[in-house]
């Protein structure tokens, strides 16, 4: 790791402050990606400014009906938080879908947005890579890319964003709540996180300084008919190569209303409300679910190694739909991804 | 002509200047500790090299393989990949907070029992991250415990035995609190 100073704030303001008056300041949550980036040499802060002990880690009702998570919540208290088990079990299952109950114990809900992509050309400074350094090309490109990018890849970047929580959070439509050198603003989820475009080395919309406090959940849960369906290497402790939230509405057999979002396959969560409008209104079959699915692979493109991942997804989507409309999974239930 | 003084002895291709350390107050099994540390020591690093508390073993480093798992109130985490700055005003327990040589933890004991290591590299780290998963009291079935224990790798293959040494000991757990 490069030499770098260290301050705890106890205030956001004083967090904020003292984040813009060090030049290559970063901030630090539960650390479980930015010191692994450091020790990579991939990041390279000059001073952090540590976040524990700012009173952002309550989980609490919003005056709208939803539920607010502190950003320093962790993913394990937020993940088994009574309310979010029966008010959005969807969270729930991404949550512990997501690394290991170490890291869950550490990561936090803000952190866990702030997290970098796990692209291997990344993660090595032998090899070019656009995110880490602008202009150097992209490695995974022609090179080996099978965790890649199978939509609204650019020629710049084909880089995942590695969130399972994240997922679930674009399919509840979540509120990032944020805080800065010129005040606090809100943040729609799906406006959050960035396309690569030109500029892959920006993961996100966050102005420079900016500190995220708190995500707002709204009132509408999708407690009934939902699925977080994880496909990965193996198990458990893997990243996604395809990952599905899906949340249903029903009434009888009728859909009422409709989420669909992905992971895995793009440098952003991947909502896809095209998607989800082919399937309001319609009874909750395979063929309308075939028809959602194929929607969203519509514009699918393979670089090589990940082709296999553009039938996954198809697949995947499919049977996360057919999850949710038959209310199968249930909040803490761990085996949800053996027993499909 | 390059003036030379200490601080500039990296620039002009010597020994870098010791690094800059603070004070850092740390409680690791009971007993407090103030450490005079960068601040780039991690908790893992500040255990091993400056308490000398070796038990807690340096695996991958990046939070991969789960060697370094200690418990920070209760809860087990990823010592490699925290810093030990961060963690002032916690209560740290290691393996050797755990047990002793005379009077072993009932994890040590199992795991002894059901033959649940071979070089028993990652063994320390197994049995706080049980003994977290045991605090946490969510995983009861084999299937949950191995879902829970999945931050914790053994390239040894012991796998059969660390989850009967975890099951042993989180059966014997839940009939007390049923007594």
């Amino acid at each position: 790791m490069n030499p770098f100073t260290y301050s705890s704030a106890t205030a956001v303001e004083d967090a904020v402050r003292d984040n813009a008056s060090h030049e290559g300041a970063a901030y630090i949550g539960g650390g479980t990606n930015i010191l692994d980036l450091m020790k990579e040499n991939v990041a390279r802060p000059t001073h952090l400014v540590g976040l524990n002990k700012l009173p952002l880690t309550a989980i609490e009702p919003t005056p709208e009906g939803g539920l607010r998570l502190g950003a320093l919540a962790t993913n394990a208290d937020t993940a088994w938080n009574e309310e979010v088990k029966r008010r959005y079990p969807l969270l729930n299952q991404a949550i512990l879908a997501g690394a290991s109950p170490q890291l869950r114990n550490m990561a936090t809900n803000g952190g866990n947005l702030m997290q970098r992509t796990r692209c291997y050309y990344f993660y090595d400074t032998a090899t070019p890579c656009n995110k880490r350094e602008p202009g150097s090309g992209c490695g995974a490109i022609g090179g080996f890319n099978r965790i890649h990018a199978i939509l609204g890849a650019s020629e710049q970047c084909i880089a995942t964003h590695p969130s399972d929580m994240c997922i679930a959070l674009a399919a509840l439509a979540a509120t990032v709540r944020v805080s800065g050198p010129n005040g606090e603003r809100a943040i729609p989820f799906e406006d959050f996180h960035r396309l690569p475009g030109n500029t892959p080395e920006r993961d996100n919309n966050l102005e420079p300084g900016e500190l995220i406090t708190g995500l707002d959940l709204p009132a509408k849960g999708f407690e009934k008919n939902f699925s977080y369906l994880k496909l990965r290497d193996r198990n458990s402790y893997a990243f996604a190569l395809v990952s599905v939230a899906a949340a249903l509405e029903l009434d009888g057999d009728t859909i009422t209303d409709a989420r669909l979002a992905l992971g895995g396959v793009a440098h952003k969560p991947w909502r896809d409300q095209e998607a989800e409008n082919l399937l309001k209104g319609q009874p909750a079959t395979p063929e309308t679910f075939a028809r959602a699915a194929a929607k969203v692979v519509e514009s699918a493109q393979g670089y090589g190694s990940n082709n296999f991942k553009i039938e996954l997804a198809r697949r995947a989507i499919v049977r996360a739909l057919k999850q949710a409309a038959e209310g199968s999974q249930h909040a803490s239930d761990v085996f949800l991804n053996s027993n499909p | 002509m390059i003036q030379q003084s200490s601080t500039s002895a990296a620039q002009a291709g010597g020994v870098a200047a010791p690094p800059p350390t603070g004070t850092v107050r740390l409680t690791i099994n009971g007993q407090q500790h103030t450490l005079q540390i960068a601040p780039w020591t991690t908790l893992l690093d500040a255990l091993r090299e400056y308490v000398h508390l070796t038990g807690t073993k340096k695996g991958c480093d990046h939070g991969q393989c789960g060697a370094c798992t200690v418990l920070v109130n209760g809860k087990r985490i990823n010592s490699c990949l925290s810093l030990a700055v961060m963690h002032e005003d916690h209560d740290i327990t290691t393996i050797e907070g755990l047990g002793s040589q005379e009077n072993l933890h009932p994890l040590q004991q199992a795991f002894i029992d059901h033959d649940a290591f071979q070089c028993g590299y990652c063994t320390p780290g197994q049995i706080c991250s049980a003994q977290g998963l045991i605090n946490e009291g969510r995983a009861h079935t084999e299937e949950e415990i191995k879902e829970h224990m999945s931050g914790n790798l053994c390239r040894c293959g012991a796998y059969a035995g660390i989850l009967n040494a975890v099951k042993e000991v989180v059966d014997s757990k839940s009939s007390e609190s049923r007594r």
